[in-house]
């Protein structure tokens, strides 16, 4: 495998990108070293997407590798299944969240067990990319957050990137991985700019610390990474200090990371978009539970979607957390 | 808009052949030797199951030639079979282990021990449509790569109402991937029959709706679908995928918890005539030979018997150990309890 593909020292090594250029073109040089890997999903060819994530990718790499498919999950997946059963690294990707849900079959029945199925003979090396979340207006199932629902299959690992620069390198790494990785791109980042330093990617493992802070811990992921951050430097005004947690890593869950912030601050606020019973909420909150019982100065606070179809557009703002209803958790949990 | 004629041009005709086809005749006494195999394993694992050796089983009494026919035309150093859990005609003819293939039956490991790169087969698969999806995916990356290798996608009359199956049809049609979509039309799902599974009783006549060349051939004549598969296969090499449909009939039950007489007669089943291991035993008309094949057969399914009357032993560990390549502390974890937990460190 080439490792550049641009000479060395002809171009700064860090560059301002938006996330949907930083997908790109973590795909545009995966495609490039990797002869195995293929791009493919409904309309990621000549169009480029519907977020322009693949724009220019069929034109560089062919339509045999960077391939419009027929309108049908399903069939993607089970093709992505077949692909990786021959030993080829697929990037299937779904047009929208919503649109997972008619590929659960071969996601959950197949690509999750086919590594456990055939003893490790037949991995599912593939990285399925699932514009996520909500924040775009957008109709119906196309707005979902699944990462709950697909941590709770065994067999299938998720991440989810919150600026370019972690979406550049854990796509890379997604791509290097030898199990099926969820990789869930927060829809409403797509246009928001970061610098991506390509030679150094940083730990590309567990969570990150977003935001350092002494008082409340705050965990998050996705989309809401820049809201919780914006909440942080909110709350610094009135001079409380809050440590905002990108859990990055959906499953597995970096334990670690999320327990060693929250023993230092003593109190944890999780956020999500998702709906709230059985969301990551419940098990980050039990997993803070095993491991700081007595130690917290409050029960975990949850900021979460509600367990409602996420609504059309016109209502999205009441369904999605906003910093106000992030600003009440904080407070909840601070007046404990 | 210009309304396109009705018809679109008929897909290519591939049987029968202009030039009939003669087999020869030691591979019909290669055919026939697979099928005994097939035959005895399932007269014996009923009667293992009946003894408390197996849980259950579904045997595949009258489809041997339907499964073995079509799984000898493969070549095994490119080829690969993707098959459901009726399809031990298949291992046979493929001559991967019947006792790793039993492994599944006897609830040892989810679709049996088979390494499918080596067997050239996948593990069983219980949600039946995925077979052709998988193998068009599989197919399609033989194409890319030019190794010649073409997938034989099994499935049944019940399957073919799973989306999967269209969308596989679909795509393999599009991406002219080397797929040969395998239909045993057994007229039987569990107890739902033909009439009330497929609308209009063929799965081969709708693949001319998604230009494919499709062909139909009797199923229990084991020369017949030898040689379309051969054609098929070599057709979807070149050209794109195919559909057989191969007419058959499950003459036992679907399983060996299944009551057949809930939902058919002993008169039906009487009216089929002569099964597929009669009629190529009459075709070899050799007694003597047949008497041996038939004791190399008890002896192969009684080395079966041996292997699973001893069976391979699944440390608890593998369960954990399987589920990635990479495996997650949380995992790990888990693992490290149920040592614990249950004294096995």
């Amino acid at each position: 495998m080439t490792e550049t593909l641009v000479p060395q020292g002809a171009v700064p090594t860090a560059q301002s990108l938006s996330t949907q250029q930083a997908l790109n073109r973590a795909m545009r040089d995966i495609l490039a070293s990797d002869p195995k890997s293929l791009v493919f999903g409904e309309d990621v060819g000549k169009l480029g997407g519907v977020f322009r994530v693949t724009d220019g990718l069929q034109a560089e790499f062919g339509a045999e590798r960077v391939i419009d498919t027929p309108l049908a999950e399903s069939g993607i997946l089970g093709m992505a299944a077949g692909l990786a059963m021959a030993g080829y690294r697929p990037i299937p990707e779904v047009q929208f969240d919503g649109f997972a849900y008619p590929a659960m079959n071969q996601l959950i029945s197949q690509i999750a067990r086919t590594n456990y199925r055939t003893r490790g003979t037949m991995p599912m090396q593939m990285v399925l990319r699932i514009p996520s979340y909500g924040g775009i207006r957008a109709p119906e199932l196309h707005g979902e957050s699944i990462e709950s629902t697909l941590a709770h299959v065994p067999g299938l690992k998720v991440v989810s990137p919150s600026n370019p620069h972690q979406a550049y390198h854990l796509l890379r790494k997604a791509h290097e991985m030898p199990d099926p990785v969820m990789f869930m791109e927060p829809k409403s980042r797509y246009w928001n700019r970061g610098d991506v330093d390509f030679d150094n990617p940083g730990d590309l493992a567990g969570s990150l610390v977003a935001h350092e802070g002494e008082d409340l811990t705050i965990i998050t992921w996705g989309a809401m990474v820049a809201k919780a951050v914006e909440v942080a430097e909110l709350a610094a005004e009135d001079e409380v200090s809050i440590e905002v947690i990108d859990a990055r890593w959906l499953k597995p869950l970096d334990e670690e990371g999320l327990v060693a912030s929250v023993a230092k601050t003593g109190r944890a606020v999780v956020v999500h978009e998702a709906p709230r019973t059985a969301g990551l909420g419940a098990e980050i909150g039990q997993l803070l539970t095993e491991r700081l019982w007595g130690r917290m100065q409050a029960p975990v606070e949850r900021v979460t979607g509600y367990d409602v179809p996420t609504p059309a557009g016109d209502l999205e703002d009441e369904y999605i957390p906003g910093i106000d209803r992030i600003l009440f958790g904080v407070q909840r949990s601070l007046e404990y | 808009m210009t309304v396109p004629p009705i018809a679109s041009p008929a897909p290519e005709h591939l049987w029968p052949p202009q030039i009939p086809i003669e087999t020869p005749a030691d591979t019909l006494r290669a055919l026939a030797r697979h099928m005994l195999v097939s035959r005895t394993l399932d007269v014996e694992a009923v009667r293992w199951q009946r003894q408390g050796i197996l849980p259950a089983f579904p045997p595949a009494f009258g489809q041997e030639a339907a499964q073995v026919g079509s799984a000898f035309a493969l070549d095994k150093t490119r080829d690969m079979a993707f098959i459901t859990y009726r399809d031990h005609g298949v291992i046979a003819a493929l001559e991967s282990d019947l006792t790793d293939y039993m492994g599944s039956h006897l609830a040892l490991w989810n679709g049996g021990f088979a390494d499918p790169n080596e067997a050239r087969h996948t593990p069983l698969q219980a949600v039946v449509g995925s077979t052709g999806i998988q193998a068009m995916g599989w197919a399609y990356a033989q194409k890319l790569e030019g190794s010649g290798g073409a997938a034989l996608a099994y499935f049944g009359d019940g399957a073919s109402s799973q989306g999967d199956v269209h969308e596989a049809f679909n795509f393999a049609s599009v991406m002219e991937a080397p797929v040969v979509f395998f239909v045993q039309n057994n007229q039987w799902s569990l107890s739902t029959p033909l009439h009330l599974q497929v609308a209009g009783g063929s799965i081969a006549d709708r693949a001319a709706g998604y230009a494919m060349p499709s062909i139909k051939i009797d199923g229990d004549d084991v020369a017949e679908v030898f040689e379309a598969t051969r054609v098929a296969l070599d057709y979807a090499r070149e050209h794109g995928p195919v559909v057989i449909e191969a007419f058959t009939y499950r003459r036992g039950p679907h399983a060996t918890s299944d009551d057949p007489s809930r939902y058919r007669t002993l008169e039906e089943e009487r009216m089929l005539g002569p099964d597929p291991v009669d009629r190529v035993k009459d075709a070899i008309a050799d007694d003597s030979w047949w008497q041996r094949a038939t004791a190399d057969a008890e002896e192969a399914v009684a080395a079966v018997r041996e292997g699973m009357t001893r069976p391979r032993y699944v440390h608890g560990d593998e369960m954990f150990d399987f589920v990635f390549q990479e495996k997650t502390p949380q995992i790990a974890a888990q693992q490290q309890q149920w040592r614990e937990e249950t004294d096995r460190d």
